[in-house]
């Protein structure tokens, strides 16, 4: 059994096969299961990693139900354990969201779907998918002793500050971001991607203001000619790394979490306590009036 | 440091991860690739070699009767470097066969169905032994529109579409590939005594420093000659990238149907893998 305020996390670094929801789900299935009996109390899976990234227009194709069986089969595998799974999830009236769900043995605990869709570059999100509408957190019982407050923003939500900022708000203990990002930007005599650099810059930046842990989990392998880099990594709450950046191959990245860091780091760096939400909001409806 | 300076490391591991995943992703046994003696094919041939194993790679010299011997020795020593297979297959009687019945001294037609036969014999090996066909195209020969339509520029895989001709050049140096095949200046082999830079008319070093601010940096073209780049160069490289965007795309499909091919059908090409 694990000490009080331990969480032990599994960050799975996997290469779905595009499209094929019935070979991911039995291998996340597997992990996930294999995972819970090793003990691990947190297991978080890469964005989309029950179909693949870029579908283009499999995406109805590849969709589940929030009630459906594949979601039903993961909280079977979960035993004692929580997972972050990916999905493209289709709502009832058909409308096709980039989701990342919270599944427990008792089910569906929690679903973020992602808000900030990539348009541009190599992206096309908004041509196939709906923009999720609401950033929130959930308070799950991880391990022994006090509830974790986690929140879970999607790869590109990471990019917006204002989504870790209002989780902030709530008090998140643990920010979760399950990644499909494409590799690109190799320049001069860097030794990692320019899109590596920016992930652990926002990473570490995120941790340290919002004294949250971040746990960062990127897919690998390659669709279509794009090279998923994995480098999952865990910061605490002080921007310190705790693990990774992992490297990009298919494996299972675990490490435990401290729960006294968050204590600790909130004492060294009050950031919380002296956030003025109450100006922020006053100059945002300023500014909208003034529009 | 150049602009088109890149981590030899980082982008050779890629590479090799790239050819590795795609080749056991569609359950081939490996690649076969046209290897001409020149710098192109030579590094895709050992980033190959590096990422299968040498058993799982077929390097095939393809040389016409005017091809350079040169060429094909270079071709030989760096597949006995790899400890690789190397088949050569003599293109010169279907050639003039074809060409005895509609004779042309036309350099470009002949040099294209040249090319055009390659492939061909390639795509039937390729067959015969379940390999991927490994392009050899770099992006500067790709945006430029210089390659052979259904000839070099038809393969299952390409390692070097992303990479400009100078940096296939600081590959090549990193990997070590023969001294040889650093020093000797590109050509198409086509015919004798024939270099790539005098058909295009400015030399590779320039076209990429060009194409790299205007394809990756997005600059105008005035922004282009006001640092310096001289205007006519500057005109004809974009000339030729707007030129041969039609080599680059699929065919054109007319649109009748509710849902078109390439249009808005739309699947990715690693579908189920």
């Amino acid at each position: 059994m694990a000490k009080e305020g331990l969480v032990r996390v599994s960050l799975v670094q996997q290469s779905p096969r595009l499209g094929s929801v019935e070979h991911n789900l039995a291998r996340t299935a597997e992990l996930l299961a294999e995972e819970a009996a090793l003990g691990q109390h947190l297991v978080v899976f890469p964005e989309l990693n029950l179909c693949g990234y870029f579908l283009k227009d499999l995406v109805p194709e590849t969709a589940i139900r929030i009630d459906g069986p594949e979601l039903a089969e993961l909280a079977r595998a979960a035993g004692s354990a929580t997972a972050v799974v990916g999905a493209v999830l289709e709502s009832r009236d058909h409308l096709f969201f980039n989701a990342a769900v919270v599944v427990g043995s008792e089910g569906v605990l929690h679903v973020h779907r992602k808000v900030y869709l990539p348009t541009y570059g190599m992206f096309d999100e908004q041509r196939y998918l709906a923009p999720g509408s609401a950033i929130s957190t959930v308070d799950l019982s991880l391990g022994e002793g006090e509830r974790w407050r986690v929140g879970v923003l999607v790869c590109e939500d990471l990019w917006h500050p204002s989504a870790a900022y209002l989780m902030s708000r709530r008090a998140v203990d643990l920010i979760i971001c399950p990644s499909a990002s494409p590799g690109r930007g190799i320049q001069g005599r860097e030794s990692q991607l320019g899109t590596a650099s920016v992930w652990g810059a926002m990473s570490t930046t995120y941790a340290a203001l919002f004294t949250a842990f971040v746990a960062y989990c990127n897919r690998v392998g390659f669709e279509d000619g794009h090279y998923f880099w994995g480098g999952s990594q865990v910061h605490g709450p002080d921007g310190t790394l705790l693990s990774g950046p992992a490297d990009d191959q298919p494996g299972v990245h675990r490490l435990e979490l401290d729960r006294g860091l968050l204590r600790w780091a909130r004492i060294a760096y009050p950031l919380l306590r002296d956030e003025r939400p109450d100006l922020l909001l006053r100059q945002l409806l300023e500014e909208q009036a003034d529009v | 440091m150049s602009d088109l300076e890149i981590n030899p490391n980082l982008a050779c591991h890629i590479l090799r991860l790239f050819i590795r995943e795609e080749v056991l992703k569609v359950g081939a046994t490996g690649v076969v690739l046209g290897v001409s003696g020149g710098i192109d094919s030579a590094l895709a041939f050992t980033l190959a070699v590096q990422a299968l194993g040498a058993e799982a790679v077929v390097g095939v010299a393809l040389p016409y009767r005017q091809s350079s011997p040169e060429s094909l020795e270079d071709a030989q020593h760096l597949a006995r470097s790899l400890e690789a297979e190397l088949e050569v297959v003599d293109i010169t009687p279907q050639i003039d066969a074809y060409f005895l019945a509609r004779p042309t001294d036309d350099q470009n037609r002949r040099g294209n169905k040249m090319a055009r036969e390659r492939m061909s014999v390639l795509y039937d090996i390729s067959q015969s032994r379940s390999l991927l066909v490994l392009g050899t195209s770099n992006k500067s020969e790709l945006l430029l529109g210089y390659g052979t339509l259904h000839g070099d520029m038809a393969h299952a895989l390409n390692p070097l579409g992303d990479l400009y001709k100078t940096q296939v050049y600081q590959l090549a140096h990193h990997l070590r590939l023969p001294d040889r095949l650093l020093s000797k200046r590109p050509s198409a082999d086509l015919f004798e005594g024939q270099l790539d830079e005098d058909d295009l008319g400015f030399t590779y070093a320039q076209a990429d420093q060009i194409l790299y601010q205007m394809v990756d940096r997005r600059l105008p073209p005035e922004e282009l000659t006001r640092l310096g780049f001289p205007e006519p160069v500057v005109s004809a490289v974009l000339e030729r990238v707007r030129r041969n965007q039609f080599k680059r795309r699929p065919p054109l499909i007319a649109k009748l149907s509710a849902r078109t091919i390439e249009i808005d059908f739309r699947y990715p090409r690693d579908w189920g893998c």
